[in-house]
C-alpha cells in the first residue's frame, strides 16, 4: 500500500494552484518529481503535508490506506509522512538538537518537555557528522544563522530521527557544494533501500544519479503532464523543461 | 455604617464537582469550613477577623489603622482590571474546617488528595527544609525539617509568630512595604491572615529551600497571606512560593504580600511560581530592603491567574547592596492579562540591579512589563540593567513594555534593551511537520525563549516551571 495522491486540487489565498494531480509512492520506492519554477512542486510538498494554508478542495492524501486530506500535519507525521523542506524557516529559542531529541521523545514517550535520551542523542550525533554537521550545530538554534548547505543536511537529519515510512524531499540538493549532494543523495538512497517510500522534488541530475529513481513525474501548471522511469529524467535534464514540455502537449 | 457583617459557621459547601482536564484541581472542591466572614469593608468586619484570630491588641489596632488608610487612599487608576473586583462581595476571611498540622497524616483526607494532586509531600520530602500551606486564609500544616531547627531558624505561621515572636515581628511587620504605598497594600494589611515568618540568625545558611503554598479553594474569597522574611548579618537562604486554585465558576481574589529584609552580607533568593487557575485575579505586594553588600535575587513565575499585577521591588539601601529580577510572565487565553515588572530603588553607592523580563502572550492574552529603576542622588557609581523580552504567539495576542528610568545620579550607568519575537503559522507548520502539536510547539518555543533566565536557577525551580509551562498550553494543544 503506497503514499497515494488521487486527483488532488489545492488552493492557497483562493488561488487553484494543483488541478488534478495524480501520483503514488511504493515503500522502498525512489519516486523523482519534476517541474518547470512555479508548476505546483512545492505546493504539493506542503498539501501533502497538510499546512493549513493549502486547502484541498478536491480529491485525497491517503498513507498506507489511510484518508490523511482531513488530518492536521502533526497526526500525519506521527503516521509516518516526513518533509524535508526547500527552505526551511528559523525557529528561535528551539536547539537543533533539542528538536532532534522531543522528535523522538514524541514517538517513544509522548510530549515531555524535560525528556532526555542518551542513546537516541548520541544517535543524532554520529548522524549529524555523517551528514557533516558538527557536534557543535546541535546546539544552535534551528535554522537560526544555518548557511544553506547547513539547512539541507539539517533537514534530512531531521527526517532520519523521525523513522518515517515516506519522506518527500523538496530540493534536498539546491545550493549544495559537490560533497554535499553526494552526502545527502547516498542518505536518501539509504532510506530507500531501508524501505522508506521517496520522493525527491529536484532538477538535478547529480542527485538523480545517486537516489537511481524507479520512476518519475513531470508536473506543469498544477497538472502532472509525464509519468516514467529514469529515461524520463535524463530526458528532461538533456532537453529541458521548454522544449520537453512542447512536446508532449 | 451600613449593611451588617456576614459571619457564616460551620456551613458545609455543597458545590456539584465538574472535573475539568485543564486543573490539576479540577473545578470546585467541596469541602467544610468553619468561618466565613464576608461583607463591606469596615470597623466591624475588621474586629470579627481580628476576634476570630484571638490576637493581640497592637494587631489589632494595626489593622485599623489600615483600614482607615485604605479608606482615605483613591483607587489605582493605572490597573487594568481590578475595578472589576467588588471588594463588599468577596469573603474577606475564610477558615476551612482543618485542625493545624505538623505531619501530612493529621491533614482530613480531601485536603491531604488534593496536596497530593499537587506533588507537595513529595516535594516537601524530598528538597525543602520546611514548608507551611495557606488554604484560603489560614496555614493548615507546617512541617519544620531537622536543618531548620539544628540551626535555631525560626520559621512558623506568620499568625503564630503575632503571638510568639511579637518583639521581631513588630519590629519589621510593615516595615519594608509601607501600608499607606497604594490602596490595596493598606487594605492587604486590614484583612492579612496566615502566611510565613521567617527569621534566619547572623550567619546561618539554610542549604535547601523553604517553601510557602497558597491554595484557594472556593469562588468569591480573598486570599490576604502575608510573608516577611527577616535574613540577619551573612545569612542565605532560599524561600519558594506556590499558588494554586481549582477553576471556579466566579473570581476569587489575592492580595498578598512579601516582605524581605535582608542585613549586611545577607542573601535571599525568592522564587514564586504562581500558577492560579483561570479564576483568580492576583494582586501580589512583594518589595525587599537590602542593606550594605546584601543580595537580593526574585524570581516570578507568572503562569496562571486571569489577572495578575506584580512588580517585586528590592531597595537598595546600603553601599554594594545588588539585586536580580527575573520575571516570566505568560498570558494565554482570551482576557487573560500579566501586569508584571520589577522596582530597583538605588539609594547607596556602588549598588547593582539587573532586571530581566521575559513575557508571552498566546491566545488573545495581553503581557505587559511595567519596570521602574530609580537612582537617587549619591547613589554613585551604581549599575542597572533592564532586557525585556516578548515573544507573541499569535495574531491575537499582545505585549507592552513600559520600562522607566529616573536616573539623578550622574555617575550612575542604567541600560535597557528590548526585543520582540513573535511565531507565526510557518513554524507552527514546521514544527507540526515534525509531528508536535500546536500546544507542544508553543511550550517548547516558550521554553527556549526563557532558558537563558533558567539558567542559574535552583534545579527545583526549573522543574516546577517546565511542568507548570507544558500543563499550561497542553489544552491548547489537545485542541490541535
Amino acid at each position: 500500500m503506497p503514499l497515494s495522491v488521487n486527483d488532488l486540487h489545492v488552493e492557497v489565498e483562493g488561488k487553484e494552484v494543483l488541478r488534478g494531480v495524480t501520483l503514488r509512492v511504493e515503500r522502498g520506492e525512489a519516486v523523482v518529481l519534476m517541474g518547470p519554477n512555479g508548476s505546483g512542486k512545492t505546493t504539493l510538498a506542503y498539501a501533502v503535508m497538510g499546512h493549513p494554508r493549502y486547502k484541498v478542495t478536491k480529491g485525497s492524501i491517503e498513507l498506507d490506506g489511510v484518508d490523511l486530506t482531513g488530518l492536521p500535519a502533526y497526526e500525519r507525521a506521527l503516521k509516518g509522512l516526513a518533509l524535508a523542506f526547500q527552505s526551511p524557516i528559523e525557529v528561535p529559542g528551539v536547539r537543533l538538537g533539542y528538536l532532534l531529541n522531543m522528535i523522538n521523545a514524541i514517538r517513544v514517550k509522548g510530549f515531555d518537555l524535560s525528556y532526555v535520551d542518551p542513546r537516541f542523542l548520541s544517535w543524532a550525533r554520529a548522524k549529524a557528522r555523517q551528514l557533516g554537521l558538527s557536534d557543535e550545530m546541535l546546539e544552535r538554534e534551528v535554522n537560526v544563522g544555518f548557511s544553506g548547505g547547513e539547512r539541507k543536511r539539517s533537514e534530512v537529519l531531521q527526517v532520519l530521527a523521525m523513522n518515517p515510512r515516506y519522506a518527500i524531499f523538496d530540493e534536498p540538493d539546491s545550493g549544495l557544494d559537490v560533497d554535499g549532494v553526494k552526502v545527502i543523495g547516498e542518505a536518501i538512497a539509504e532510506m530507500k533501500r531501508s524501505g522508506v517510500g521517496v520522493l525527491v522534488i529536484t532538477h538535478q541530475a547529480s542527485i538523480a544519479d545517486f537516489v537511481r529513481p524507479d520512476r518519475a513525474y513531470v508536473l506543469n501548471r498544477g497538472r502532472i503532464v509525464a509519468e516514467g522511469d529514469y529515461e524520463l529524467v535524463r530526458r528532461v535534464l538533456k532537453e529541458g523543461y521548454e522544449s520537453f514540455l512542447k512536446e508532449v502537449s | 455604617m451600613g449593611e451588617p457583617v456576614r459571619v457564616a459557621r460551620e456551613r458545609e459547601l455543597r458545590e456539584v464537582i465538574e472535573l475539568s482536564e485543564g486543573s490539576v484541581l479540577g473545578r470546585v472542591m467541596p469541602y467544610p469550613k468553619e468561618v466565613e466572614i464576608r461583607g463591606r469593608i469596615s470597623r466591624d468586619l475588621i474586629e470579627e477577623i481580628s476576634r476570630s484570630k484571638g490576637e493581640p491588641e497592637w494587631m489589632r489596632l494595626l489593622r485599623l489603622r489600615a483600614l482607615e488608610t485604605f479608606e482615605k487612599l483613591p483607587a489605582p487608576n493605572w490597573l487594568e482590571g481590578v475595578e472589576s473586583v467588588d471588594l463588599d462581595e468577596i469573603a474577606a476571611y475564610v477558615r476551612p474546617k482543618v485542625e493545624a498540622a505538623e505531619s501530612w497524616d493529621q491533614l482530613p483526607d480531601w485536603l491531604r488528595d488534593a496536596y497530593a494532586k499537587l506533588g507537595l509531600p513529595e516535594a516537601e520530602a524530598k528538597v525543602l527544609s520546611g514548608l507551611t500551606a495557606v488554604f484560603d486564609s489560614e496555614n493548615v500544616i507546617t512541617r519544620v525539617k531537622e536543618e531548620l531547627k539544628k540551626k535555631n531558624v525560626v520559621f512558623l505561621s506568620m499568625d503564630e509568630a503575632v503571638k510568639r515572636y511579637p518583639d521581631l515581628v513588630k519590629e519589621y511587620f510593615g516595615r519594608v512595604f509601607p501600608m499607606a504605598d497604594h490602596k490595596f497594600a493598606a487594605l492587604h494589611y486590614a484583612l492579612w491572615s496566615g502566611g510565613a515568618f521567617v527569621y534566619l540568625p547572623p550567619g546561618t545558611k539554610v542549604i535547601n529551600p523553604v517553601e510557602a503554598f497558597f491554595l484557594i479553594g472556593g469562588e468569591m474569597e480573598g486570599q490576604f497571606e502575608h510573608t516577611l522574611i527577616v535574613a540577619d548579618e551573612g545569612s542565605y537562604m532560599h524561600f519558594i512560593e506556590g499558588c494554586a486554585a481549582p477553576v471556579l465558576k466566579k473570581f476569587s481574589f489575592h492580595d498578598g504580600m512579601v516582605e524581605i529584609y535582608a542585613k549586611r552580607r545577607s542573601e535571599v533568593h525568592f522564587t514564586t511560581i504562581q500558577n492560579w487557575s483561570g479564576s483568580i485575579v492576583n494582586f501580589n505586594n512583594k518589595r525587599a530592603i537590602a542593606e550594605e553588600e546584601a543580595s537580593v535575587e526574585w524570581v516570578e513565575g507568572s503562569i496562571g491567574s486571569r489577572i495578575t499585577l506584580t512588580y517585586p521591588t528590592t531597595v537598595l539601601k546600603g553601599p554594594g547592596a545588588r539585586t536580580k529580577n527575573i520575571s516570566i510572565g505568560i498570558a494565554n487565553g482570551p482576557g487573560k492579562i500579566k501586569d508584571v515588572g520589577a522596582k530597583a530603588i538605588h539609594a547607596a553607592p556602588n549598588t547593582r540591579s539587573l532586571i530581566i523580563s521575559k513575557s508571552i502572550s498566546s491566545g488573545g492574552g495581553i503581557a505587559t512589563y511595567r519596570g521602574l529603576v530609580k537612582v537617587l542622588r549619591g547613589a554613585t557609581n551604581s549599575l542597572s540593567h533592564v532586557q525585556c523580552d516578548s515573544l507573541i504567539l499569535d495574531k491575537e495576542s499582545r505585549a507592552y513594555t513600559l520600562p522607566r528610568n529616573e536616573v539623578d545620579e550622574p555617575t550612575a550607568e542604567v541600560t535597557h534593551e528590548a526585543t520582540v519575537g513573535r511565531l507565526g503559522e510557518d513554524q507552527l507548520f514546521y514544527l507540526a511537520s515534525r509531528g508536535v502539536k500546536e500546544g507542544e510547539a508553543k511550550a517548547m518555543i516558550v521554553s527556549g525563549f526563557i532558558r537563558d533566565v533558567l539558567r542559574g536557577l535552583p534545579l527545583e525551580t526549573v522543574s516546577i516551571l517546565l511542568k507548570v509551562i507544558e500543563l499550561e498550553f497542553s489544552e491548547l494543544g489537545s485542541v490541535g
